[in-house]
Protein backbone atom coordinates (compact mmCIF):
# COMPACT_ATOMS: atom_id res chain seq x y z
CA UNK A 1 0.00 0.00 0.00
CA UNK A 2 1.70 3.36 -0.72
CA UNK A 3 1.76 6.26 1.61
CA UNK A 4 -1.56 8.60 1.03
CA UNK A 5 -0.38 11.87 -0.17
CA UNK A 6 -0.09 15.13 2.21
CA UNK A 7 -3.00 16.89 3.13
CA UNK A 8 -3.97 20.26 3.50
CA UNK A 9 -5.23 21.10 6.88
CA UNK A 10 -8.51 21.54 6.02
CA UNK A 11 -8.72 17.95 4.81
CA UNK A 12 -6.87 16.47 7.26
CA UNK A 13 -9.64 18.36 9.92
CA UNK A 14 -12.12 17.08 7.23
CA UNK A 15 -10.56 13.32 7.42
CA UNK A 16 -10.26 13.54 10.89
CA UNK A 17 -14.09 14.28 11.32
CA UNK A 18 -15.66 11.87 9.04
CA UNK A 19 -13.29 9.08 11.25
CA UNK A 20 -14.56 10.68 14.60
CA UNK A 21 -18.10 10.11 12.68
CA UNK A 22 -16.81 6.44 11.69
CA UNK A 23 -16.14 5.39 14.94
CA UNK A 24 -19.51 4.86 16.16
CA UNK A 25 -20.60 2.38 13.15
CA UNK A 26 -18.78 -0.76 15.15
CA UNK A 27 -21.81 0.53 18.06
CA UNK A 28 -24.51 -2.10 17.19
CA UNK A 29 -22.46 -5.05 16.16
CA UNK A 30 -20.77 -3.80 19.39
CA UNK A 31 -23.76 -3.03 21.45
CA UNK A 32 -25.65 -6.83 20.40
CA UNK A 33 -22.43 -9.02 21.32
CA UNK A 34 -21.65 -7.15 24.58
CA UNK A 35 -25.72 -7.29 25.85
CA UNK A 36 -26.68 -10.78 24.55
CA UNK A 37 -23.17 -12.46 24.63
CA UNK A 38 -21.25 -10.77 27.52
CA UNK A 39 -24.33 -10.00 29.76
CA UNK A 40 -25.20 -13.72 29.91
CA UNK A 41 -21.98 -14.40 31.05
CA UNK A 42 -21.74 -12.21 33.86
CA UNK A 43 -25.32 -13.97 34.97
CA UNK A 44 -23.32 -16.79 34.63
CA UNK A 45 -21.23 -15.66 37.22
CA UNK A 46 -24.11 -14.52 39.55
CA UNK A 47 -25.73 -17.69 38.98
CA UNK A 48 -23.08 -19.41 40.31
CA UNK A 49 -22.61 -17.85 43.67
CA UNK A 50 -26.85 -19.09 44.25
CA UNK A 51 -28.68 -21.78 45.21
CA UNK A 52 -30.48 -24.33 43.20
CA UNK A 53 -34.12 -24.04 42.60
CA UNK A 54 -35.65 -27.86 42.75
CA UNK A 55 -36.91 -27.59 39.34
CA UNK A 56 -33.95 -25.76 37.62
CA UNK A 57 -33.34 -22.13 37.80
CA UNK A 58 -31.84 -20.42 40.75
CA UNK A 59 -32.86 -19.34 44.34
CA UNK A 60 -31.59 -15.83 45.25
CA UNK A 61 -29.66 -16.75 48.00
CA UNK A 62 -25.89 -16.20 48.13
CA UNK A 63 -24.05 -19.28 48.57
CA UNK A 64 -20.80 -20.99 47.60
CA UNK A 65 -21.58 -24.68 47.47
CA UNK A 66 -21.68 -24.69 43.48
CA UNK A 67 -17.83 -24.66 44.19
CA UNK A 68 -17.48 -26.82 47.02
CA UNK A 69 -19.48 -29.18 45.34
CA UNK A 70 -17.18 -29.26 42.32
CA UNK A 71 -14.54 -31.09 44.80
CA UNK A 72 -16.12 -32.45 47.51
CA UNK A 73 -19.94 -33.43 48.91
CA UNK A 74 -21.70 -33.19 51.81
CA UNK A 75 -22.54 -36.21 53.48
CA UNK A 76 -26.13 -36.72 53.78
CA UNK A 77 -26.25 -38.03 57.93
CA UNK A 78 -23.24 -35.94 59.36
CA UNK A 79 -23.41 -33.10 56.86
CA UNK A 80 -19.68 -33.35 56.41
CA UNK A 81 -17.80 -32.31 53.51
CA UNK A 82 -15.90 -35.52 52.22
CA UNK A 83 -13.49 -34.63 49.17
CA UNK A 84 -15.28 -36.44 46.06
CA UNK A 85 -13.17 -36.19 43.18
CA UNK A 86 -15.67 -37.53 40.68
CA UNK A 87 -16.18 -33.69 38.69
CA UNK A 88 -12.44 -33.20 38.73
CA UNK A 89 -12.09 -36.83 37.05
CA UNK A 90 -14.03 -35.48 34.25
CA UNK A 91 -12.20 -32.53 33.69
CA UNK A 92 -9.04 -34.27 34.03
CA UNK A 93 -10.38 -36.66 31.31
CA UNK A 94 -11.25 -33.77 28.92
CA UNK A 95 -7.79 -32.72 29.38
CA UNK A 96 -6.21 -35.61 28.48
CA UNK A 97 -8.39 -36.08 25.61
CA UNK A 98 -8.05 -32.83 24.02
CA UNK A 99 -4.23 -33.53 24.50
CA UNK A 100 -4.35 -36.83 22.90
CA UNK A 101 -6.60 -35.29 20.44
CA UNK A 102 -3.87 -32.27 19.77
CA UNK A 103 -1.25 -34.42 19.33
CA UNK A 104 -2.80 -36.66 16.47
CA UNK A 105 -4.00 -33.88 15.05
CA UNK A 106 -0.78 -32.15 14.88
CA UNK A 107 1.24 -35.53 13.71
CA UNK A 108 -1.12 -35.54 10.92
CA UNK A 109 -2.00 -32.00 9.89
CA UNK A 110 1.49 -31.08 9.45
CA UNK A 111 2.22 -33.53 6.98
CA UNK A 112 -0.78 -32.59 5.47
CA UNK A 113 -0.24 -29.02 5.67
CA UNK A 114 3.72 -29.03 4.41
CA UNK A 115 2.34 -31.20 1.16
CA UNK A 116 -0.31 -28.41 0.38
CA UNK A 117 1.82 -25.80 1.10
CA UNK A 118 4.37 -27.38 -1.56
CA UNK A 119 1.99 -27.47 -4.51
CA UNK A 120 1.88 -25.48 -7.22
CA UNK A 121 -0.43 -22.80 -6.75
CA UNK A 122 -3.42 -23.62 -8.08
CA UNK A 123 -3.43 -26.98 -6.86
CA UNK A 124 -3.18 -25.39 -3.06
CA UNK A 125 -6.14 -23.76 -3.79
CA UNK A 126 -8.52 -26.67 -4.35
CA UNK A 127 -6.12 -28.61 -1.08
CA UNK A 128 -7.98 -25.58 0.38
CA UNK A 129 -11.30 -25.65 -0.68
CA UNK A 130 -11.63 -29.47 0.21
CA UNK A 131 -10.12 -29.37 3.86
CA UNK A 132 -12.07 -25.85 4.38
CA UNK A 133 -15.36 -27.88 3.01
CA UNK A 134 -15.73 -30.34 6.49
CA UNK A 135 -14.50 -27.26 8.75
CA UNK A 136 -18.11 -25.84 7.46
CA UNK A 137 -19.74 -28.73 7.67
CA UNK A 138 -22.55 -29.43 9.91
CA UNK A 139 -20.35 -31.02 13.21
CA UNK A 140 -23.70 -33.00 14.71
CA UNK A 141 -23.89 -34.68 10.88
CA UNK A 142 -19.98 -35.68 10.20
CA UNK A 143 -20.05 -37.29 14.06
CA UNK A 144 -23.29 -39.57 12.93
CA UNK A 145 -21.50 -40.32 9.97
CA UNK A 146 -18.77 -41.72 12.77
CA UNK A 147 -21.10 -43.07 15.09
CA UNK A 148 -22.78 -45.27 11.85
CA UNK A 149 -19.45 -46.83 10.72
CA UNK A 150 -18.21 -47.79 13.82
CA UNK A 151 -21.48 -49.07 15.34
CA UNK A 152 -21.24 -52.73 16.61
CA UNK A 153 -23.26 -53.46 13.20
CA UNK A 154 -21.61 -50.08 11.27
CA UNK A 155 -19.66 -50.77 8.37
CA UNK A 156 -16.04 -51.82 9.72
CA UNK A 157 -18.04 -55.00 11.86
CA UNK A 158 -19.97 -55.89 8.63
CA UNK A 159 -16.65 -56.25 6.53
CA UNK A 160 -14.19 -57.54 9.03
CA UNK A 161 -17.06 -60.04 9.91
CA UNK A 162 -17.48 -60.68 5.73
CA UNK A 163 -13.78 -61.26 5.42
CA UNK A 164 -13.85 -63.76 8.49
CA UNK A 165 -11.60 -61.91 10.28
CA UNK A 166 -13.81 -61.26 13.79
CA UNK A 167 -16.61 -63.67 14.46
CA UNK A 168 -18.49 -61.09 16.62
CA UNK A 169 -18.59 -57.09 16.52
CA UNK A 170 -15.69 -55.04 18.15
CA UNK A 171 -17.07 -52.61 20.88
CA UNK A 172 -15.95 -49.60 19.30
CA UNK A 173 -18.93 -47.60 19.85
CA UNK A 174 -19.32 -45.36 23.44
CA UNK A 175 -15.46 -46.26 24.41
CA UNK A 176 -12.79 -43.62 24.89
CA UNK A 177 -11.55 -44.30 21.16
CA UNK A 178 -14.90 -43.50 19.73
CA UNK A 179 -14.35 -40.18 21.88
CA UNK A 180 -10.86 -39.35 20.47
CA UNK A 181 -11.82 -40.31 16.93
CA UNK A 182 -14.54 -37.97 16.92
CA UNK A 183 -12.91 -35.00 18.15
CA UNK A 184 -10.08 -35.62 16.00
CA UNK A 185 -12.18 -36.04 12.99
CA UNK A 186 -14.19 -32.87 14.07
CA UNK A 187 -11.04 -30.53 14.54
CA UNK A 188 -8.60 -32.09 12.41
CA UNK A 189 -9.22 -29.10 9.59
CA UNK A 190 -8.63 -26.92 12.70
CA UNK A 191 -5.36 -28.03 12.65
CA UNK A 192 -4.72 -27.98 8.85
CA UNK A 193 -5.84 -24.84 7.92
CA UNK A 194 -3.41 -22.32 10.27
CA UNK A 195 -0.73 -24.85 9.56
CA UNK A 196 -1.35 -24.28 5.96
CA UNK A 197 -0.99 -20.65 6.27
CA UNK A 198 1.83 -20.54 8.22
CA UNK A 199 4.14 -23.10 6.24
CA UNK A 200 2.61 -21.16 2.72
CA UNK A 201 4.62 -18.12 3.77
CA UNK A 202 7.89 -20.04 4.53
CA UNK A 203 10.60 -18.48 2.39
CA UNK A 204 12.02 -21.84 0.70
CA UNK A 205 15.39 -20.49 -0.18
CA UNK A 206 16.13 -21.55 3.27
CA UNK A 207 15.55 -25.06 2.58
CA UNK A 208 17.55 -24.82 -0.43
CA UNK A 209 20.31 -23.11 1.31
CA UNK A 210 20.10 -25.73 3.95
CA UNK A 211 20.67 -28.49 1.07
CA UNK A 212 23.89 -26.90 -0.16
CA UNK A 213 25.45 -26.97 3.08
CA UNK A 214 24.37 -30.85 3.36
CA UNK A 215 21.16 -31.05 5.27
CA UNK A 216 19.63 -34.16 5.49
CA UNK A 217 16.04 -33.60 4.62
CA UNK A 218 15.31 -34.69 8.22
CA UNK A 219 17.69 -31.84 9.33
CA UNK A 220 15.87 -29.36 7.18
CA UNK A 221 12.17 -30.55 8.54
CA UNK A 222 13.42 -30.37 12.02
CA UNK A 223 15.86 -27.45 12.06
CA UNK A 224 14.62 -25.47 9.48
CA UNK A 225 10.60 -25.72 8.61
CA UNK A 226 9.53 -26.69 12.06
CA UNK A 227 11.09 -23.96 13.96
CA UNK A 228 9.86 -21.63 11.42
CA UNK A 229 6.49 -22.22 11.30
CA UNK A 230 5.98 -22.79 15.11
CA UNK A 231 3.87 -19.71 14.87
CA UNK A 232 1.17 -22.04 13.19
CA UNK A 233 1.42 -25.07 14.82
CA UNK A 234 0.63 -23.45 18.02
CA UNK A 235 -1.97 -21.33 16.47
CA UNK A 236 -3.60 -24.94 15.45
CA UNK A 237 -2.93 -26.77 18.71
CA UNK A 238 -5.01 -23.94 20.17
CA UNK A 239 -7.40 -23.67 17.52
CA UNK A 240 -7.65 -27.88 18.09
CA UNK A 241 -7.39 -28.10 22.15
CA UNK A 242 -9.64 -24.97 23.31
CA UNK A 243 -12.82 -26.59 21.29
CA UNK A 244 -11.83 -30.47 22.01
CA UNK A 245 -11.75 -29.69 25.89
CA UNK A 246 -15.51 -28.19 25.61
CA UNK A 247 -16.84 -30.48 23.22
CA UNK A 248 -19.97 -31.11 23.56
CA UNK A 249 -21.25 -32.78 20.67
CA UNK A 250 -18.52 -35.30 20.53
CA UNK A 251 -19.01 -37.13 23.66
CA UNK A 252 -23.22 -36.75 23.77
CA UNK A 253 -22.93 -39.05 20.31
CA UNK A 254 -19.99 -41.11 20.61
CA UNK A 255 -19.75 -41.42 24.54
CA UNK A 256 -23.22 -42.45 24.99
CA UNK A 257 -23.49 -40.62 28.37
CA UNK A 258 -21.08 -43.18 30.19
CA UNK A 259 -17.78 -41.65 28.67
CA UNK A 260 -18.71 -38.06 30.02
CA UNK A 261 -16.72 -34.74 29.20
CA UNK A 262 -16.90 -31.52 30.44
CA UNK A 263 -19.56 -30.10 28.07
CA UNK A 264 -22.00 -32.79 28.21
CA UNK A 265 -21.29 -32.47 32.42
CA UNK A 266 -22.13 -28.73 32.37
CA UNK A 267 -25.50 -29.59 30.18
CA UNK A 268 -26.71 -32.35 32.59
CA UNK A 269 -26.56 -29.60 35.54
CA UNK A 270 -28.60 -27.47 33.41
CA UNK A 271 -30.87 -30.18 32.61
CA UNK A 272 -31.82 -33.63 34.60
CA UNK A 273 -29.73 -32.31 37.24
CA UNK A 274 -31.38 -29.36 37.54
CA UNK A 275 -28.76 -27.36 39.38
CA UNK A 276 -27.85 -24.63 37.51
CA UNK A 277 -25.72 -22.74 40.30
CA UNK A 278 -23.01 -26.11 39.79
CA UNK A 279 -23.49 -25.88 35.90
CA UNK A 280 -22.57 -22.19 36.03
CA UNK A 281 -19.61 -22.90 38.21
CA UNK A 282 -18.40 -25.95 36.33
CA UNK A 283 -18.71 -23.50 33.21
CA UNK A 284 -16.81 -21.09 34.40
CA UNK A 285 -13.72 -23.21 35.76
CA UNK A 286 -14.01 -24.50 31.96
CA UNK A 287 -13.62 -20.74 31.22
CA UNK A 288 -10.68 -20.35 33.40
CA UNK A 289 -8.76 -23.11 31.87
CA UNK A 290 -9.11 -21.79 28.24
CA UNK A 291 -8.53 -18.20 29.29
CA UNK A 292 -4.99 -19.69 30.39
CA UNK A 293 -4.66 -21.72 27.43
CA UNK A 294 -5.34 -18.73 25.53
CA UNK A 295 -3.01 -16.24 27.74
CA UNK A 296 0.39 -19.05 27.75
CA UNK A 297 -0.88 -17.70 23.64
CA UNK A 298 -0.10 -14.85 23.68
CA UNK A 299 2.72 -14.27 26.01
CA UNK A 300 4.62 -16.72 23.50
CA UNK A 301 3.30 -14.96 20.56
CA UNK A 302 4.72 -11.71 22.40
CA UNK A 303 8.13 -13.31 23.29
CA UNK A 304 8.63 -14.96 19.89
CA UNK A 305 7.50 -11.78 17.83
CA UNK A 306 10.66 -9.79 20.16
CA UNK A 307 12.79 -12.39 19.45
CA UNK A 308 11.86 -12.35 15.12
CA UNK B 1 23.80 -38.83 0.75
CA UNK B 2 21.47 -41.32 -0.87
CA UNK B 3 18.39 -40.07 0.60
CA UNK B 4 19.33 -35.62 -1.09
CA UNK B 5 17.09 -36.27 -4.04
CA UNK B 6 18.45 -34.50 -6.97
CA UNK B 7 15.19 -32.02 -8.26
CA UNK B 8 12.42 -31.23 -5.74
CA UNK B 9 14.01 -29.85 -2.43
CA UNK B 10 10.72 -29.41 -1.34
CA UNK B 11 9.96 -33.01 -0.49
CA UNK B 12 9.70 -34.71 1.97
CA UNK B 13 9.30 -38.16 1.81
CA UNK B 14 5.93 -39.83 2.84
CA UNK B 15 3.88 -36.62 3.54
CA UNK B 16 1.56 -36.73 -0.11
CA UNK B 17 0.77 -40.52 1.78
CA UNK B 18 -0.13 -38.60 5.03
CA UNK B 19 -2.31 -35.76 2.93
CA UNK B 20 -4.38 -38.34 1.23
CA UNK B 21 -4.72 -40.18 4.23
CA UNK B 22 -6.28 -37.30 5.95
CA UNK B 23 -8.38 -36.47 3.22
CA UNK B 24 -9.67 -39.83 3.09
CA UNK B 25 -10.16 -39.90 7.03
CA UNK B 26 -12.42 -36.33 6.06
CA UNK B 27 -14.31 -37.52 3.33
CA UNK B 28 -14.75 -41.36 4.04
CA UNK B 29 -17.71 -41.15 6.34
CA UNK B 30 -19.44 -38.20 4.69
CA UNK B 31 -19.27 -40.27 1.77
CA UNK B 32 -20.50 -43.31 3.11
CA UNK B 33 -23.46 -41.66 5.13
CA UNK B 34 -24.41 -40.27 1.24
CA UNK B 35 -24.57 -43.08 -0.16
CA UNK B 36 -26.65 -45.03 2.34
CA UNK B 37 -29.17 -42.05 1.94
CA UNK B 38 -29.94 -43.66 -1.40
CA UNK B 39 -29.98 -47.12 -0.11
CA UNK B 40 -33.90 -48.71 -0.44
CA UNK B 41 -34.02 -50.96 2.44
CA UNK B 42 -35.07 -49.68 5.52
CA UNK B 43 -32.61 -50.73 7.68
CA UNK B 44 -29.65 -48.25 8.13
CA UNK B 45 -26.64 -50.10 7.42
CA UNK B 46 -28.24 -52.89 5.22
CA UNK B 47 -27.76 -52.15 1.70
CA UNK B 48 -30.80 -53.22 -0.58
CA UNK B 49 -30.72 -51.03 -3.87
CA UNK B 50 -30.66 -47.48 -5.08
CA UNK B 51 -33.65 -45.60 -4.19
CA UNK B 52 -34.87 -42.19 -3.65
CA UNK B 53 -37.74 -43.17 -1.36
CA UNK B 54 -35.95 -42.13 1.75
CA UNK B 55 -35.69 -38.31 0.48
CA UNK B 56 -39.33 -38.72 -0.43
CA UNK B 57 -40.46 -39.55 2.87
CA UNK B 58 -38.44 -36.58 4.49
CA UNK B 59 -39.49 -34.26 1.93
CA UNK B 60 -43.38 -35.40 3.21
CA UNK B 61 -42.70 -35.23 7.00
CA UNK B 62 -44.58 -32.02 8.11
CA UNK B 63 -42.25 -31.97 11.16
CA UNK B 64 -39.62 -31.83 8.42
CA UNK B 65 -41.01 -28.66 7.03
CA UNK B 66 -41.67 -26.82 10.03
CA UNK B 67 -37.95 -27.80 10.76
CA UNK B 68 -36.92 -26.45 8.08
CA UNK B 69 -39.06 -23.39 7.74
CA UNK B 70 -37.85 -22.58 11.57
CA UNK B 71 -34.25 -23.01 10.48
CA UNK B 72 -34.44 -20.77 7.40
CA UNK B 73 -36.14 -17.95 9.34
CA UNK B 74 -33.83 -18.08 12.08
CA UNK B 75 -30.47 -18.03 9.67
CA UNK B 76 -31.89 -15.57 7.47
CA UNK B 77 -32.67 -13.37 9.71
CA UNK B 78 -29.21 -13.81 11.93
CA UNK B 79 -27.75 -13.79 8.20
CA UNK B 80 -29.05 -10.52 7.87
CA UNK B 81 -28.37 -8.47 10.75
CA UNK B 82 -25.14 -10.05 11.78
CA UNK B 83 -23.82 -9.07 8.07
CA UNK B 84 -25.13 -5.60 8.43
CA UNK B 85 -23.89 -4.60 11.91
CA UNK B 86 -20.30 -6.70 11.05
CA UNK B 87 -20.14 -4.83 7.35
CA UNK B 88 -20.74 -1.24 9.50
CA UNK B 89 -18.22 -2.25 12.15
CA UNK B 90 -15.84 -3.27 9.75
CA UNK B 91 -16.43 0.10 8.42
CA UNK B 92 -15.47 1.83 10.99
CA UNK B 93 -12.72 -0.07 12.94
CA UNK B 94 -10.31 -0.09 9.61
CA UNK B 95 -10.80 3.27 7.71
CA UNK B 96 -9.95 5.43 10.82
CA UNK B 97 -7.56 6.38 12.88
CA UNK B 98 -6.52 4.00 15.64
CA UNK B 99 -9.14 5.39 18.60
CA UNK B 100 -9.37 4.43 22.02
CA UNK B 101 -11.57 1.60 22.92
CA UNK B 102 -10.91 0.29 19.04
CA UNK B 103 -8.92 -2.68 20.74
CA UNK B 104 -11.72 -3.21 22.90
CA UNK B 105 -14.25 -2.76 20.56
CA UNK B 106 -12.23 -6.02 18.40
CA UNK B 107 -12.05 -8.15 21.36
CA UNK B 108 -15.74 -8.00 22.04
CA UNK B 109 -17.02 -8.65 18.72
CA UNK B 110 -14.72 -11.54 18.42
CA UNK B 111 -15.29 -12.83 22.22
CA UNK B 112 -18.20 -15.06 21.00
CA UNK B 113 -14.56 -17.12 19.16
CA UNK B 114 -13.61 -17.69 22.17
CA UNK B 115 -15.59 -18.63 25.00
CA UNK B 116 -16.55 -22.66 24.38
CA UNK B 117 -19.72 -23.22 22.57
CA UNK B 118 -21.37 -25.18 25.81
CA UNK B 119 -20.55 -21.74 27.91
CA UNK B 120 -22.60 -19.76 25.90
CA UNK B 121 -25.42 -21.83 25.22
CA UNK B 122 -25.97 -22.37 29.21
CA UNK B 123 -25.40 -18.37 29.83
CA UNK B 124 -27.73 -17.57 26.39
CA UNK B 125 -30.28 -19.99 28.06
CA UNK B 126 -29.60 -18.44 31.76
CA UNK B 127 -30.33 -15.06 30.05
CA UNK B 128 -33.57 -15.64 28.61
CA UNK B 129 -34.58 -17.56 31.67
CA UNK B 130 -33.84 -14.24 33.75
CA UNK B 131 -35.43 -11.79 31.20
CA UNK B 132 -38.63 -14.35 31.34
CA UNK B 133 -38.72 -14.92 34.66
CA UNK B 134 -38.40 -11.25 35.96
CA UNK B 135 -39.49 -9.60 33.25
CA UNK B 136 -41.80 -11.44 31.55
CA UNK B 137 -40.69 -10.94 28.03
CA UNK B 138 -40.35 -14.01 25.90
CA UNK B 139 -39.54 -13.72 22.19
CA UNK B 140 -40.64 -17.22 21.15
CA UNK B 141 -38.00 -17.59 18.32
CA UNK B 142 -36.79 -14.66 18.13
CA UNK B 143 -34.78 -15.85 21.61
CA UNK B 144 -32.82 -18.06 19.19
CA UNK B 145 -32.51 -15.43 16.96
CA UNK B 146 -30.77 -13.18 18.59
CA UNK B 147 -28.46 -15.97 20.39
CA UNK B 148 -27.60 -17.09 16.63
CA UNK B 149 -27.10 -13.37 15.32
CA UNK B 150 -24.36 -13.02 18.49
CA UNK B 151 -21.86 -16.04 17.42
CA UNK B 152 -22.65 -14.97 13.30
CA UNK B 153 -21.28 -11.48 14.06
CA UNK B 154 -17.56 -12.47 14.46
CA UNK B 155 -18.08 -14.90 11.27
CA UNK B 156 -19.20 -11.78 9.19
CA UNK B 157 -16.89 -9.64 10.55
CA UNK B 158 -13.76 -11.54 9.63
CA UNK B 159 -13.65 -11.66 5.85
CA UNK B 160 -15.33 -8.55 5.77
CA UNK B 161 -12.30 -6.48 7.62
CA UNK B 162 -9.70 -8.64 5.64
CA UNK B 163 -11.23 -7.53 2.65
CA UNK B 164 -11.05 -4.47 3.86
CA UNK B 165 -7.43 -4.34 5.00
CA UNK B 166 -6.38 -5.88 1.58
CA UNK B 167 -8.12 -2.79 -0.38
CA UNK B 168 -5.88 0.03 -2.41
CA UNK B 169 -6.69 2.94 -0.73
CA UNK B 170 -5.73 5.12 -3.57
CA UNK B 171 -8.55 4.59 -5.53
CA UNK B 172 -10.77 6.26 -2.33
CA UNK B 173 -8.22 8.76 -2.26
CA UNK B 174 -8.61 9.27 -5.94
CA UNK B 175 -12.69 9.56 -5.91
CA UNK B 176 -11.88 12.59 -3.24
CA UNK B 177 -9.52 14.20 -5.51
CA UNK B 178 -11.99 14.24 -7.95
CA UNK B 179 -14.35 15.93 -5.91
CA UNK B 180 -16.39 13.27 -5.24
CA UNK B 181 -18.44 13.46 -1.67
CA UNK B 182 -17.86 11.11 0.90
CA UNK B 183 -20.96 8.94 0.97
CA UNK B 184 -20.57 8.91 -3.30
CA UNK B 185 -16.54 7.38 -2.71
CA UNK B 186 -18.32 4.87 -0.30
CA UNK B 187 -21.31 3.84 -2.96
CA UNK B 188 -19.36 4.16 -5.94
CA UNK B 189 -15.92 3.10 -4.99
CA UNK B 190 -15.52 1.76 -1.41
CA UNK B 191 -18.70 -0.50 -1.38
CA UNK B 192 -18.31 -2.07 -4.94
CA UNK B 193 -14.88 -2.92 -4.24
CA UNK B 194 -15.95 -4.68 -0.53
CA UNK B 195 -18.30 -6.91 -1.39
CA UNK B 196 -16.97 -9.90 -2.13
CA UNK B 197 -15.82 -9.73 1.45
CA UNK B 198 -19.44 -8.92 2.29
CA UNK B 199 -20.18 -12.02 0.51
CA UNK B 200 -18.20 -14.45 2.07
CA UNK B 201 -18.94 -12.97 5.85
CA UNK B 202 -22.86 -13.51 4.74
CA UNK B 203 -22.13 -17.06 3.38
CA UNK B 204 -20.16 -18.08 6.80
CA UNK B 205 -22.98 -16.25 9.13
CA UNK B 206 -25.33 -18.04 6.83
CA UNK B 207 -23.39 -21.08 7.51
CA UNK B 208 -22.65 -21.52 11.48
CA UNK B 209 -26.13 -20.86 12.30
CA UNK B 210 -27.94 -23.00 9.51
CA UNK B 211 -25.32 -25.90 11.13
CA UNK B 212 -26.03 -24.49 15.07
CA UNK B 213 -26.81 -27.34 17.24
CA UNK B 214 -25.14 -26.95 20.69
CA UNK B 215 -26.24 -22.95 21.56
CA UNK B 216 -29.89 -23.88 19.48
CA UNK B 217 -30.63 -27.42 21.49
CA UNK B 218 -30.06 -25.58 24.87
CA UNK B 219 -32.31 -22.33 24.08
CA UNK B 220 -35.16 -23.52 21.69
CA UNK B 221 -38.14 -23.72 23.43
CA UNK B 222 -40.85 -26.03 22.92
CA UNK B 223 -41.97 -26.79 18.77
CA UNK B 224 -38.79 -24.75 18.03
CA UNK B 225 -37.13 -27.23 16.23
CA UNK B 226 -34.19 -26.58 13.64
CA UNK B 227 -32.97 -29.32 11.01
CA UNK B 228 -29.65 -30.46 13.23
CA UNK B 229 -32.23 -30.35 16.54
CA UNK B 230 -34.58 -32.65 14.13
CA UNK B 231 -32.11 -35.13 13.08
CA UNK B 232 -30.87 -34.89 16.99
CA UNK B 233 -34.44 -36.15 17.82
CA UNK B 234 -34.72 -38.67 15.07
CA UNK B 235 -31.56 -40.43 16.46
CA UNK B 236 -33.56 -41.08 19.44
CA UNK B 237 -35.88 -43.17 17.98
CA UNK B 238 -35.38 -46.41 15.84
CA UNK B 239 -33.55 -45.07 12.91
CA UNK B 240 -34.24 -45.18 9.41
CA UNK B 241 -32.61 -44.36 6.20
CA UNK B 242 -34.51 -40.96 6.53
CA UNK B 243 -32.09 -39.42 8.92
CA UNK B 244 -29.20 -40.30 5.99
CA UNK B 245 -31.48 -38.31 3.88
CA UNK B 246 -31.47 -34.89 5.84
CA UNK B 247 -28.49 -35.38 6.93
CA UNK B 248 -27.03 -35.71 2.93
CA UNK B 249 -29.60 -32.91 2.40
CA UNK B 250 -27.62 -30.26 5.05
CA UNK B 251 -24.58 -31.56 4.01
CA UNK B 252 -25.17 -30.70 0.17
CA UNK B 253 -26.11 -27.08 1.65
CA UNK B 254 -22.87 -26.50 3.64
CA UNK B 255 -21.00 -27.58 0.47
CA UNK B 256 -22.53 -25.79 -1.68
CA UNK B 257 -22.26 -22.44 -0.06
CA UNK B 258 -18.42 -22.96 0.97
CA UNK B 259 -17.55 -23.94 -2.99
CA UNK B 260 -19.72 -20.85 -3.48
CA UNK B 261 -17.89 -18.57 -1.33
CA UNK B 262 -14.38 -19.66 -1.91
CA UNK B 263 -15.76 -19.60 -5.84
CA UNK B 264 -16.56 -15.71 -5.68
CA UNK B 265 -13.68 -14.82 -3.47
CA UNK B 266 -11.10 -16.03 -5.64
CA UNK B 267 -12.43 -14.80 -9.03
CA UNK B 268 -12.75 -11.38 -7.60
CA UNK B 269 -9.16 -11.82 -6.39
CA UNK B 270 -7.85 -12.77 -10.06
Amino acid sequence: MSAPPPASPRERQADRSAARRNRWLAGPAVTIVALFGIVPLLIVLVYSFLAPAPYGGVQWKFSTDAYLNFLFQRDIFSDALEFSPAFLLIYLRSFVFAVITTLICLALGFPTAYFMATRPPEQRNWWVLLITIPFWSNLLVRTLAIMFIIRDEGLINMALMGLGLIDKPITMLYTNFAIVLGLFYSFLPFMVLPLYSSLEKLDFRLVEAAHDLYATRRQVLWRIVIPMSAPGIVAGCLLVFIPALGAYVTPLILGGGTHLMIGDLIAQQFGSGRNWPLGSAQALILMAAVLVALWVYVRNAAKGGKHG
Amino acid sequence: MAERGPLDLKTQPGFGKVALLCLFLLYAPILILMIFSVNSGSIITHWEGVSLHWYGAALADDDFHSAARNTMVIAISATVIATLTATLAAIGMTRVKPWRGLGAAFMVINLPLMVPEIVTAIATLSFFALVAGKLGLNFGIGNLIIAHTVFCIPFAYMPIRARLEDMDLTLEQAAADLYAPPWQTFRRVTLPLMMPGVFSGMALAFIVSFDDFTITQLVAGPGQTTLPLYIWNQTRRPMTPEINAISTILLLISIIVVTASALIARRRKA
